[in-house]
């Protein structure tokens, strides 16, 4: 029972590190409607950016304070990426407004070359590290009521708090800020919105500029957890079936989502895949999201999809 | 001037409803069918044949299978990868198991194995669409991975999955020397573009794009959803299987699980995007694209940078090559959405006017 539970928080935990990585997914497609496909591709060019920022604040100005260091690293990295969703924004989606959504995805396709090779270029390819100072050493909760107690990653755990801090923040962002109506309003309908006399190009902006710091924090957490390297885009493909579950137009989705593959990861590997193999992990998140399509196509909180003839 | 219907009349409905209605058009056709398994053959280099033709060929009869499915169909599919590695290995293990199989055999049956492969993960796309739909094949994709690298009894248990052929031959033909495989290739994708092509323009064929344009509406006057969505599942899988096959047994020779990763899928769906959705033509050139354009690149690249005296290392050409190659699918998508077989065919349509436009 204590194991049960032991691999049901860490599966809830690791779901909050990929709903964070959804996010920034349902974020762009709720209010532009394009699949970004380089959400994965902005986790590491974010977290590249932490990462040498943070290496070369010490070492040019001459902070040695870690939590000062990592802060300008932090908003270096930060302001790096409003650059790159300005540029996005500028170049490639203004142009392509009214096209499919083929179309779309593989332009966010080109974009994630482009930033990986980008992104290599300019912060170096090695693997760096982020440290921002998350205590790893685990520990034991609930000894009282369990003999032996269940055992928590304490970085995880932080992790998880910051993702939750970071979807409330997001949640009060857009149901009470006057921008946030705003996005709300070009995500319900575009043509509406405008005629209303919102600037959608400066919405777009803002929008890829929220993606782009969700990405920063998620890729900050993955990359102290991991490592920064080139590995960490596969990320994005870990998240999809969470955003697809949740369906691709909710917030709260896009949590719950993360929870249940999370959950549906953690028990699958330790319960199912010793009598398979190992390895399922991946694909049994896409099996189980595909599970729930099946009984609700649009995502557990997606908006329904209405067909008129 | 010289490319115009004027004077062609036809008498039949046969001659009205060929595949290519334009005298020129055929003699066209005869003409590159010619340069392909003559004029090829004659003046490619060793190396052309290998790092280029044979690539591309297998590419294009792959960026067909896909092209039936997404561009005439309308199913996004994310699972090509996949599709592919099930053709190669399902190919594999009828070529080794059984003693004497002859490799065009192996190699058909090898589609049909991914026929099947990509029937059971079409299934899904009765109920989800769109974008949902994208996504859900990439369940095809990473459990195919997963498939070929953890249960040995697919790749005759070799560990990691790595496993590799030799000693083909056709018909008592051996398949060594780099010509005859782009023979071999070249005639298989000949074929199979003609079936193509031909499905394509006929019931079936309509039938996928009736349900691609309005799957309701097509529902409303009389297309099983169902049928024809799983037909265009299972011709599509068959040709990318057997393409996969291809890929494998000719151009690597050995090969791992890896070979047929996400990657390949999204090249693949370049292929068809770029080259443009619903057009068999436009396969080719989207496989052209996308096979020449990386080559192109990594001699290109460090010409120029020799150019202004800067040195590059073998990472930064990777990386600058990632980067040129995402910013023209990017630029090429934004000039031209539909594709090169738009700018085709609008070359065609300027060329009958030619050269009195008014």
């Amino acid at each position: 029972m204590a194991f049960f539970l032991e691999t049901l928080l860490g599966g809830l935990m690791a779901g909050m590190l990929y709903s964070l990585v959804a996010l920034g997914f349902v974020l762009i497609f709720k209010a532009s409607g394009v699949f970004n496909f380089a959400q994965g591709a902005m986790v590491l060019f974010a977290a590249l950016a932490m990462a040498r920022f943070a290496e070369w604040v010490p070492l040019y100005l001459g902070i040695t304070n870690l939590i000062v260091a990592n802060l300008l690293a932090f908003v270096g990295a930060g302001m790096v990426m409003f650059v790159v969703a300005w540029v996005i924004e500028r170049l490639v989606l203004r142009h392509l407004v009214n096209q499919e959504g083929a179309t779309l995805l593989m332009a966010t396709l080109g974009i994630t070359y482009f930033l990986e090779g980008l992104g290599q270029t300019v912060f170096g390819n090695n693997i760096y590290k982020i440290d921002i100072g998350m205590p790893k050493d685990p520990v034991m909760i609930l000894e009282s009521t369990f003999e032996g107690g269940i055992l928590i990653n304490k970085e995880d755990f932080y992790a998880a708090i910051i993702a939750a801090a970071l979807v409330a923040l997001l949640s009060v962002f857009f149901q009470k800020t006057a921008t946030g109506r705003a996005l709300r309003a070009v995500a319900d309908d575009h043509q509406a919105a405008q005629s209303i006399g919102i600037p959608l190009n400066r919405i777009w902006v803002i929008v890829w500029c929220v993606a782009g710091v969700v990405a920063l924090v998620a890729g900050m957490i993955w990359g102290s957890k991991l490592g920064v390297q080139f590995s960490l885009t596969t990320v994005a493909l870990r998240a999809l079936p969470v955003v697809i579950l949740g369906g691709l137009t909710s917030v709260p989705g896009a949590i719950v989502g993360g929870l249940i593959i999370g959950v549906g990861e953690k028990l699958s590997e330790v319960f199912l895949g010793p009598y398979v193999g190992g390895g399922i992990e991946i694909w049994f998140a896409y099996v189980l999201a595909l599970g729930f399509l099946l009984i609700r196509p649009q995502g557990l909180f997606g908006e329904k999809i209405i067909d008129r003839v | 001037m010289f490319y115009r219907e004027n004077g062609q009349f036809k008498t039949t409905y046969r001659a009205d409803q060929q595949i290519f209605p334009i005298a020129q058009d055929r003699i066209a056709m005869f003409v590159m069918l010619a340069i392909g398994f003559v004029a090829v053959p004659a003046l490619a280099s060793e190396y052309m044949f290998r790092a280029i033709l044979i690539p591309f060929l297998i590419f294009s009869l792959a960026a067909v299978g896909v092209n039936i499915l997404v561009g005439y169909c309308g199913q996004i599919s994310l699972g090509s990868g996949a599709f592919m590695a099930v053709g190669a290995y399902a190919a594999y293990n009828f070529f080794v198991r059984i003693d004497g199989m002859p490799l065009l055999v192996a190699l058909i049956l090898g589609g049909v194995c991914a026929m099947l492969f990509g029937i059971l993960f079409g299934l899904p796309s009765l109920r989800v669409k769109g974008l949902y739909l994208a996504v859900a094949t990439l369940a095809a994709q990473f459990f195919a991975d997963w498939m070929f690298l953890r249960i040995q009894w697919f790749t005759n248990n070799s560990p990691s999955g790595s496993v590799s052929v030799s000693n083909l031959q056709v018909f008592g033909l051996s398949l060594e020397s780099p010509l005859a495989k782009y023979l071999f290739c070249l005639m298989l994708l000949a074929v199979i573009a003609l079936l193509a092509k031909n499905l394509v323009r006929g019931a079936v064929g309509r039938e996928w794009m009736a349900i691609r344009d309005m799957d309701v509406a097509a529902a409303v006057i009389g297309i099983r959803p169902m049928y024809a969505k799983l037909s265009a599942f299972a011709v599509s899988s068959f040709i990318v299987g057997v393409a996969g096959a291809l890929w494998a047994f000719i151009y690597l020779g050995a090969w791992e699980p890896a070979a047929f990763s996400v990657d390949q899928s999204f090249r693949l769906l370049f292929m068809v995007i770029i080259g443009g959705m619903g057009s068999i033509m436009g396969s080719f050139f989207g496989a052209a694209f996308i096979v020449v354009l990386p080559i192109f690149l990594s001699q290109f690249l460090p010409a120029v940078a020799g150019i202004f005296g800067i040195e590059i290392s073998t990472a930064g050409v990777s990386h600058a090559e990632l980067m040129v190659f995402g910013g023209l699918i990017v630029w090429f998508l934004i000039v031209e959405p539909h594709g090169l077989a738009r700018l085709w065919s609008i070359g065609k349509q300027k060329l009958r006017l030619w050269p009195f436009p008014h």
